[in-house]
């Protein structure tokens, strides 16, 4: 892999850019790996990164049935925060967020980690108090986050409408500075690269038809679209479709996938500071360094695959976001889609070992799965390397909904949906 | 948004009206004290998410406010059936299925749609 850097493009500016090389390699299966990754998202692709680079484990295999992250990688709103309310949530998004920190320089591929500040509105005395409790738990736990009255959140944001008779007027605001933004596409791309310097094959276009088990149960490797493919361990990051994935090894796991939708404007110059995000209204808002609002909308109510969603869920945002914002009033929306989230009934992911010997499961990572993208593929490694979860993982077992030690961040309300 | 028929009330109404209320057909347990934490975990936590045809339940909370099941395509959310609570699980009609499916591999064209505006 040839460095990128300022002298890298000094030397192709002199050669009409014609030096530049393929940022990873499309090859043919072989017929068995160690480790074979289902789903090549950020997850997926950074865990087969992180296997090569700390656990010395190259003869990896990532999966795709689509194309490098064309799943919920490339469909998000690229927030990053990590002020959640339980520990085993703060662990998980904090190791995520520091990774995050230096993650353009690990992976020499600008992944636009931008710290620009991540503000949650509050609107009524519940908001508050749940804030507050969070702010306190969070700062206990080392993790930065803050109250403004509405005064200082307002000078933070200045478009932000304050004012007491607005139909979603706010009493104060939650700030984590350090949260922020990142280029969803360089996150999959940067670790599709560091991977594939490192042996890692990618198989795009390649979709998983099957898991194969040996007679004691154990996984003997995957039926795909392009033949059998051996290994002895599996790791299935399949976001939406890990149910489907899963139950090809006779797995259930207590997910439902349902659509989320998010859609940007076209690009205006910078007037926004920061990501705002308001849990009670469901709107998430932040300008893209191409100078586009992006905008989250909340989940649909169903289960479905379909990769769209309902029109009066972005209405119902948009509609949030014209009260917050009422200079957004005349902005004209560019493009919406969807993407299929995939929800554990305690909206905490399920990250750990599975009945079946040798199959390991990342998922139920829902509607926030992009802020833990480093975090997640660094422990995931680190579980299918050991067999057993990183001591910060320990918590998100799927065996929880059987002990009935939930991580009850549905109820904590530290996520939107 | 979803135009759902509810057969209490014989119509096709929108989505704005109903809820989603989960997997249908599922049994609650006759001694919920007496099953074992896994058969809990199972009854409580597990649900199918089937790619393709579910059977649901839901309820037309600002209509007549009653549950009902449904079995649905979760690929192109399309409405295969409604029917009443209390019935077994229904078979989806041949003729439902294979426009479903006839549904989901026509490429809509601009042809296609202007046809359909005309």
């Amino acid at each position: 892999m040839r460095k990128y850097s300022v002298f890298a493009i000094a030397r192709e500016a002199m050669r009409a850019h014609k030096g530049w090389e393929a940022q990873w390699t499309s090859p043919e299966p072989r017929s068995s790996y160690d480790v074979i990754i289902v789903g090549a998202g950020g997850h997926g692709l950074g865990a087969a990164y992180y296997l090569a680079k700390e656990h010395g484990i190259t003869n990896i295999a990532v999966i795709e049935k689509g194309w490098l992250g064309g799943g919920n990688t490339g469909r998000n709103t690229t927030i990053i925060r990590s002020n959640y309310l339980y520990e085993e949530s703060m662990d998980i998004y904090e190791h995520s967020l520091k990774l995050w920190e230096g993650l353009s320089q690990e992976l020499n591929y600008n992944t636009m980690y931008s710290p620009r500040g991540v503000m949650m509105l509050s609107h009524n005395i519940h908001d508050q108090q749940s804030f507050k409790r969070h702010i306190n738990a969070n700062r206990l736990y080392g993790i930065d986050n803050e109250w403004l009255t509405p005064e200082q959140a307002k000078a933070f944001v200045p478009v932000l409408d304050i004012s007491k008779t607005a139909r979603y007027a706010i009493n104060g605001a939650a700030l984590q500075r350090r949260g922020g933004t990142a280029r969803h596409d360089a996150v999959a791309w940067g670790y599709a690269r560091a991977a594939a310097d490192r042996g890692v094959h990618i198989i795009q276009n390649c979709e998983v038809t099957g898991i194969r088990r040996g007679p004691g149960g154990e996984v003997q490797g995957v039926e795909t679209s392009k033949g059998f493919i051996g290994a002895r361990k599996i790791g299935v990051s399949a976001a939406g479709h890990s149910s489907v994935v899963m139950e090809m090894a006779g797995v259930r796991v207590p997910l439902h996938s349902t659509p989320l939708q998010a859609l940007v404007s076209e690009p205006l110059k910078p007037i926004f500071p920061c990501v705002v995000m308001s849990n009670t209204v469901h709107a998430y808002i932040s300008q893209s360094d191409k100078g586009e609002l992006v905008i989250g909308a909340g989940t649909d109510q169903y289960n479905s695959y379909s990769q769209t969603g309902g029109l009066q869920i972005i209405t119902h945002t948009l509609d949030a976001i014209c009260e917050l914002f009422p200079m957004f009033r005349r902005v004209k929306m560019m493009r919406q889609w969807g993407g299929i989230t995939d929800n554990t009934p305690d909206r905490s992911p399920i990250q750990g070992v599975t009945p079946v010997p040798g199959l390991f499961v990342n998922c139920g990572w829902g509607t926030g799965g992009f802020k833990a993208t480093p975090g997640s593929a660094n422990l995931f490694a680190h579980l299918i390397a050991r067999g057993e979860p990183h001591k910060l993982a320990a918590g998100l077992t799927l065996d929880r909904f059987r002990t009935g030690r939930l991580i009850d961040e549905a109820a904590a309300a530290a996520v939107a949906h | 948004m979803l135009l759902i028929h509810c057969p209490y009330c014989e119509e096709d109404r929108s989505e704005l009206e109903f809820r989603w209320a989960g997997e249908a057909h599922i049994a609650r347990p006759e001694n919920i004290a007496a099953i074992s934490d896994e058969e809990f975990a199972e009854f409580f936590f597990l649900r199918n998410n089937e790619k393709g045809l579910t059977y649901e339940r839901w309820r037309h909370i600002h209509g007549c406010g009653r549950f009902f099941n449904a079995a649905r395509d979760t690929v192109s959310d399309r409405f295969l059936l409604t029917y009443k609570a209390g019935l077994p699980k229904q078979p989806v009609p041949v003729a439902e299925k294979f426009a479903a499916i006839a549904e989901e591999k026509s490429v809509e064209t601009w042809e296609q749609t202007e046809g359909d505006a005309r």
